[in-house]
């Protein structure tokens, strides 16, 4: 599988991308599982937005200093899986 | 007409008291007003924390129509206002009156009497909104009311730029006084963030720390929201001597800058403009600043960038300090506060610490006056605000 397609799945990275996709106003194909945040041109501002749709999403409260760690897709896959593991 | 600027009066009403003494009493000493927010329900936001004024009840500084008249960010306006003018000992008769300005900055206004109008119409479903609404939310309510209170005629007019509006609001009257377009000027500015729609929109912006301030140290977490005013009596050095006026100090300098890079990433070259063109405003040099009241958020970017900011114009001997750490960010009045404490700290010659200091962090190496106050006296010092926009402020002080 290549790692543009783990973005366009069903999956939590499939959802990610998505959410990304929609925020930044860019083509959902353009986003894969090793992008980083600065390749997406996600800067501070970028960044928040993110997050507070991500919350949304999938219903989850991301603290302030875990989200400053986030750099990159698979960080934010990496930490909703864990939230949503602390959920259940 | 070119004239010298002395401060002859000061209030102050934030998280450190009431009054200008406790205010300074608790700069001195290190006490941090910091606390468990008690204006919001415990839990609605994500962080505990904020620097209130202790307790505070309207019913003690206005009668029950006024209060009723005034949203809470323009009772500490005319709180400030009333103790600076009584410290000042100026009479705004007929003639003076005329002749002086008001110059207040506030980045939210009154949001506080706003998000009460919406929960009506959202939450409560009432089809109708209190009718005081619009002159009490104004962002001018404070400046205007001041100018009624004491029948000041002249310029009077609020500046908002987020947390450089109070410097901004300063600059101006000092420009003002110097510039002989006015006699004297109260200026200065009021904040009351603690409203529910106000904090929500601060958690979602991810910079409020979850514990406390600490300015410049390494485990700094982000800022913490202040309330309060404070407000300084202008006139010329002159003129407050030729009536024996008490001086705390000049205003000497006033420079502003935009960033034009992002609106909320802090940029160390455009605060750097902003100090010198204040040095500049002054005539003199950067190594002359002994003191700077650091913007010092707390938040793991502006730290930083400030630093590289001073060492860039002032050198690395100055001695640096965030009042912050104690009576937190209050935004719009945040460069007034600060302004009372630089004041303060040249006329006593002790430098307040940065309170809730704990690690040194290599990024933001300067001595920043860890914990504890410093006897030092210094002649000239410098204010810093830096705003979301990329707005930066600086004005300068000297001691007389």
């Amino acid at each position: 599988m290549s790692d543009e397609l783990t973005c366009q799945a069903s999956g939590i990275a499939g959802r990610v991308a998505r959410v990304i996709a929609k925020t930044q106003h860019i083509p959902v194909e353009s986003i894969t599982i090793d992008s980083t945040f600065e390749q997406l041109k996600i800067d501070s501002l970028d960044g928040i937005n993110i997050l507070f749709a991500i919350e949304g999403e999938f219903d989850i409260d991301i603290p302030d200093d875990a989200a400053r760690q986030i750099r990159s897709v698979r960080e934010m896959v990496e930490g909703i899986e864990k939230l949503l593991a602390a959920k259940t | 007409m070119t004239r010298r600027v002395a401060v002859t009066g000061i209030g102050v009403i934030s998280a450190l008291g009431r009054s200008r003494g406790e205010f300074w009493d608790a700069l001195k000493s290190a006490r941090c007003g910091i606390g468990p927010m008690t204006l919001v329900p415990a839990g609605s936001v994500r962080f505990e924390n904020g620097a209130e004024v202790p307790d505070y009840r309207a019913a003690d500084y206005f009668e029950e129509k006024e209060a009723a008249m005034l949203d809470r960010f323009a009772q500490f306006a005319l709180i400030a206002a009333r103790e600076a003018v009584a410290d000042s000992g100026i009479a705004f008769d007929d003639a003076l009156g005329e002749a002086s300005a008001v110059v207040t900055g506030s980045c939210l206004g009154g949001k506080t009497t706003e998000d009460e109008g919406f929960r009506g119409l959202y939450e409560l479903k009432s089809t109708r909104f209190p009718p005081l609404s619009i002159p009490k939310a104004m962002a001018n309510a404070g400046a205007s009311r001041i100018s009624l209170e004491y029948g000041i005629r002249g310029p009077v007019y609020t500046i908002s730029t987020a947390c450089s509006s109070a410097n901004h609001a300063i600059g101006q009257a000092f420009w003002m006084v110097r510039g002989g377009v006015v006699e004297a000027a109260i200026a200065g500015g009021s904040e009351a963030p603690f409203s529910l729609g106000v904090l929500k929109a601060w958690e979602a912006m991810r910079v409020v720390s979850p514990d406390t301030c600490r300015p410049f140290s390494k485990d700094r977490r982000g800022l913490i929201l202040g309330e309060g005013a404070a407000m300084l009596v202008l006139e010329s050095l002159e003129r407050a001597r030729a009536r024996g006026a008490r001086v705390y100090g000049e205003i000497a300098g006033f420079g502003m800058s935009s960033d034009a890079f992002h609106l909320t990433q802090p940029l160390a070259a455009g605060a750097a403009r902003a100090m010198r063109a204040a040095l500049y405003d002054a005539r003199i040099e950067g190594p002359a600043i002994g003191y700077v009241n650091a913007h010092g958020t707390g938040t793991p970017a502006n730290d930083p960038a400030e630093v590289e900011a001073i060492r860039a114009v002032c050198g690395d001997r100055v001695l640096v300090s965030s009042t912050k750490s104690m009576h937190g960010h209050a935004l719009g009045a945040a460069g007034a506060i600060e302004a009372a404490a630089t004041l303060l700290a040249l006329d006593n010659e002790l430098i307040p610490p940065t309170a809730n200091f704990t690690e040194a962090d290599p990024a933001c190496n300067l001595d920043v006056v860890p914990n504890i106050a410093r006897t030092a006296a210094v002649e000239w010092a410098l204010s810093n605000s830096f705003a979301f926009g990329g707005l930066n402020a600086a004005l300068v002080f000297r001691r007389l």
